[in-house]
């Protein structure tokens, strides 16, 4: 990293914790001021799933491990810590705790018979497990988790500071600071003896476990610590939401993960929070820009794919998958090379 | 007796949707080692081109409409997953992962054009008034599409085993889901093989999708993903790259979740099935007919 890219990424930290003190509007880019409730929202839900691109990155680009059952760990963060705050009226600290027993013991469990599979197989039965948590969410067993409607976030035992639309701005930082935190936990861990093993897993398992290793430990560790990571995403989203909504949980949302981490750079950190930023926003801009004039009166053969964020993002996933693998991370990297 | 009959067979004609599936998604990773993701796709395209096809003959007696519905949907499925083969899958030969993602984007994107253009509301199919009447079969009173599915599956089954067996062509996907470099090593195209068995799957998903909308009377742009994860669960329990063992597990498959799903409470039945799964793979990691290791 040059002294130059240091002093640039100091000073963006810098505007983004000033940020809600910044009443500019940049017209195009955001709807409303910079310090707006929605901007800030905006740009909160940004950092969450610039981190759960991470944290998917983590097993995807570093380990080699292409699971699609990520969305059940994130949905674990969400759904544990709603139940147990809105359902049973716990304290936000103890939800919290155990939000983060359960989103240790799961991929533990999970984890140990998935590992079981490689490549494609591996792929096929995260998937499977992701869907039964899809379907116990969607049953609404028990009353507890509200099936197809969600949960709202509510008791009495929330913090006042984290309720309500003047609040945003906590928000705000709490998820920058959890995209912070991740990004370091991230870094110290692939840069850590077991993290240079996993790269090592990812280019050619036979020759680690020949060399005395036994990959599939590495594996795990890797995998629990992706998912406990996720959660912990998952607790700010429900923060920042409001509520649990049964989206989280399904395939499609594993899909939309993949999508942000390739469209950022598959194995580089900061690429994958680039891609997941990058998706947030898009997703949220196309759904907009639908809305607006010019897109309406346009005739059917061009309304139709144009008021479809997931069509123009599978296209552009497409595109990028056959003609830039490194994602845009690595069409940078090649700008500044 | 009476619930029995009717759960069962109503459990295999959903077991014949998923082999319809299945067997084409077996196929591909037997012999490509791709996990085509798109295939959901294929058969919701299909399935919304058969009900459209199926309106622009409004005039003409049920029958014939339904049956040049299901045409339109096997052709639909066969062209679309062959176009993909070509376009999409080919220039990324040897990159495993990648073939998988290109896929992935094929079914988001495809999926929501149709969402955008035909709304995400059930569309209802339109069937010749014998399909929708029952037949008594041990007191049971039966849904004859129910049966017409079962039917028609089996033929198809039937079918494939026919081409994998007796044909020249079936021998070369039957030697290349055993060792694809051999084939090669022999002077022998795997190239079209592979643009052979898109196709076919293709072909039955679409088959599966206007199937699907008879059976359950309705087609929604959501469907095809939910049976494709379904599918997936089938290929594995079968063993990847059978399709003997595809059919026995789509019947074990379907028929477990309709049982269960009318006595346990609602989604029971589902989630045994991914239970199903993981003891499979804990006791058999290849499957019902993979060698296990």
């Amino acid at each position: 990293m040059t002294p130059r890219v240091r002093i640039a990424l100091a000073v963006v930290l810098v505007v983004l914790v000033a940020l809600p003190a910044i009443g500019v509007a940049l017209p195009g880019v955001f709807e409303g001021a910079l310090n707006a409730p929605g901007t800030l929202n905006l740009l909160g839900l940004c950092f969450v799933f610039g981190a759960l691109a991470l944290t998917y990155d983590l097993v995807f680009g570093y380990v080699g491990l292409l699971s699609f059952g990520h969305a059940l760990y994130f949905a674990t963060g969400v759904y544990v810590t709603a139940i147990a705050v809105t359902r049973w009226h716990w304290s936000l600290a103890a939800a919290l705790a155990l939000t983060a027993l359960v989103s240790v013991v799961l991929p533990l469990v999970l984890g140990a018979v998935c590992l079981r599979m490689r490549d494609i197989p591996f792929a096929m039965v995260t998937l499977a497990f992701a869907q039964a948590g899809s379907i116990l969410v969607a049953q609404n067993p028990f009353g507890l988790t509200g099936g197809e409607e969600g949960l709202a976030l509510g008791g009495s035992s929330l913090p006042a500071g984290l309720i309500g639309v003047a609040n945003t701005r906590n928000l705000y930082w709490i998820a920058l600071a959890l995209l912070l935190v991740v990004y370091a936990i991230a870094w110290v861990a692939v840069n850590s003896p077991a993290g240079r093993v996993w790269q090592a897993i990812r280019e050619n398992e036979r020759r680690v476990s020949v060399l005395g290793l036994n990959p599939y430990l590495y594996k795990l560790g890797a995998f629990v610590l992706s998912a406990f990571l996720a959660s912990a995403t998952g607790v700010v989203y429900l923060l920042l939401q409001g509520g649990a909504n049964p989206q989280v949980t399904t395939a499609d949302f594993t899909l939309a993960l993949l999508v942000m981490v390739v469209l950022g750079g598959v194995g580089t950190l900061w690429g994958a929070v680039l891609g997941g930023v990058v998706y947030e926003y898009l997703d949220f801009r196309l759904i907009s820009l639908a809305n607006t004039g010019t897109v309406q009166s346009l005739p059917g053969v061009l309304r139709v794919p144009l008021s479809e964020p997931l069509f123009l993002l599978g296209v552009l996933f497409i595109v990028l998958v056959l003609f830039v693998p490194g994602g845009l991370g690595g069409l940078l990297r090649r700008r500044t090379a | 007796m009476t619930t029995f009959a009717l759960l069962l067979i109503t459990g295999l004609g959903l077991g014949a949707l998923y082999f319809l599936i299945a067997a084409g998604l077996s196929l591909i990773w037997g012999l490509m080692r791709v996990l085509n993701f798109a295939h959901g796709a294929f058969f919701t395209v299909a399935a919304y081109a058969g009900w459209s096809a199926m309106r622009l003959v409004s005039g003409a007696s049920p029958e014939v409409q339904w049956i040049v519905a299901v045409l339109v949907a096997v052709a639909v499925g066969g062209v679309f997953a062959t176009l993909t083969e070509i376009v999409l899958v080919r220039p990324l030969y040897a990159r495993h992962v990648g073939q998988v993602l290109v896929t992935v984007g094929l079914a988001l994107a495809a999926i929501s054009l149709v969402q955008g253009s035909f709304g995400s509301d059930p569309k209802t199919v339109q069937l010749p008034g014998w399909m929708t009447a029952t037949t008594t079969i041990v007191g049971a009173n039966i849904p004859n599409t129910r049966l017409l599915v079962i039917v028609i599956a089996a033929l198809v089954f039937g079918l494939l085993l026919f081409f994998l067996r007796r044909t020249r062509f079936g021998l070369i996907v039957r030697a290349g889901v055993e060792n694809r470099a051999m084939v090669q090593a022999l002077g022998i195209d795997v190239q079209r093989a592979f643009t052979l068995v898109f196709a076919i799957g293709g072909m039955a998903a679409g088959l599966a999708g206007m199937l699907a909308g008879t059976y359950y009377g309705t087609i929604d742009p959501g469907r095809g993903t939910s049976m494709l994860i379904f599918a997936f669960i089938v290929v594995i329990i079968g063993g990847l790259g059978s399709v003997t063992g595809s059919a026995l597990a789509a019947v074990v498959v379907g028929v477990l979740q309709q049982f269960l799903n009318f006595y346990g409470a609602a989604g029971v039945g589902d989630f045994s099935v991914v239970l199903l799964l993981a003891v499979v793979l804990l006791v058999r990691p290849g499957g019902f007919s993979g060698a296990s290791g």
